[in-house]
Formats: C-alpha cells, structure tokens, sequence
C-alpha cells in the first residue's frame, strides 16, 4: 500500500490524466459514428458523443488538484485561490444547452427527411431536393 | 487513491457505453445508453468541483435528450438495418 502511496504522490495529476484520456476517447467514438454509420439517428446520437466529449474535456481544462468549487459559501469568503476556474464551467453551462438545442433541431430534420423518402438510411436518400 | 479507482471505474463505464451506443443496432437500446453517459458524465463534472454543471448535465442529458430520442425514434424505425425497397424514386417521377 506503501507503494500506491508514493505512485499517487509521484503522478498527483493522475485524475486529469485520466479524465483528458477518457474525453478524447468520447471525442474520437463519436467522430466514428458521424462519418462511418448510415442510419441518421446514429450520426445525431454521434454528435451528442461528440458534446459529452468536448464538456468533460473544458471543465478538466479549469480543474487544479486542492481547488473547491467556486461557491462563495461562508467559511470560504476570501477562498477566491483556492477555486478551480469558473470560467469553463460558465462557457460548459451554456453550451449544454445549446448543445440540447442543436439536437432538437436535427431530430426534426431527420423526421421530416423520414416522412418525406420513407427512411432513413443516408444511402437510399438521393434526390437533393425535398 | 479511492478516488482515483472510483473514477477509472467510471472512465471505463463511460467509454462503455459510449462503444454501446454506437455498435447497437437496436436504437431504443442506443438512446438509452447516451442516458448512461450523461449519467457518469454527472458523476464526473461532480468530482471535477462543477456542482451546477453536473445538475444541469443530469436534468437536460437524461430527462430532456432521451424524451426527443424516443420521439423520433417512435416517428421513424427502430431497427438500424432496416431497408425498405418500396419508396424509392417514388417522388422523383
């Protein structure tokens, strides 16, 4: 156990190591799904993927290792170095949402598309115009 | 050190179900595994001290993405093979 205690103190960062590695990952499973499937549900599904990826990847970018949250909760007045960045999780909070909308406006595009050539299967749609 | 295997834990049920979500071909099953994305992604921005951005993540990426998932879903097919011959060109002529 010893050993696992020197190993934590030598790589301190090893928690924004891993959320970095696992945010990339999402990125890239998510940029498979948009170029690589046919069905249009699975490329929007995709790029909400893609969304979770680039949120995980801003709120690690603001994390440091000893910060609290950026609540200015009694006790914690004059706390204001030892908060990790509110700036990224402000702009992360925003683009949730607007990341929600997106996907709403896709969701309707892919039933119109539906109930106008009957699938879809990016494929089989072939005529440009609706 | 717990909490580095709580979320390598995590980090691998996260990738998980995002590899669940793009290999099904059933789609309900595939829109439900997003939900467990943004279930640990909550998780997540919980440990990385983003206490609102984990509500906001919880209440808009599991109630709200998954309830327009199941409507178009449930407007168009469910199977991801689905091939229907009988459409084709129909409005082209």
């Amino acid at each position: 156990m010893n050993e696992f205690n020197e190993l934590f103190i030598k790589y301190k960062d090893l928690i924004t190591l891993a959320v970095y590695g696992t945010a990339i990952m999402l990125i890239i499973i998510g940029l498979y799904a948009v170029l690589l499937k046919k069905h249009l549900v699975k490329i929007v599904i995709g790029l909400s993927i893609i969304d979770a990826g680039v949120h995980l990847l801003f709120v690690a970018v603001g994390y440091i290792q000893t910060g609290t949250a950026p609540i200015f909760s009694p006790g914690y007045e004059n706390a204001a170095d030892k908060m990790v960045d509110p700036v990224p999780q402000a702009l992360v909070l925003t683009a949730i949402v607007i990341g929600f909308a997106v996907t709403a406006l896709a969701l309707s595009l892919v039933i119109r598309l539906y109930k106008h050539h009957h699938t879809a299967n990016i494929e089989q749609i072939k005529s440009l115009k609706w | 050190m717990a909490l580095i295997l709580f979320l390598i834990i995590m980090a691998l049920i996260l990738i998980a179900a995002a590899i669940f979500a793009v290999m099904q071909k059933d789609l309900l099953f595939a829109v439900l595994a997003t939900g467990i994305i943004s279930v640990v992604l909550s998780v997540f921005f919980y440990v990385l001290q983003a206490p609102d951005v984990a509500i906001t993540e919880a209440a808009i990426g599991i109630a709200l993405t998954t309830i327009i998932f199941i409507i178009t879903i449930r407007n168009t097919s469910r199977n991801e093979d689905e091939y229907t011959e009988n459409h084709i060109n129909k409005f082209d002529k």
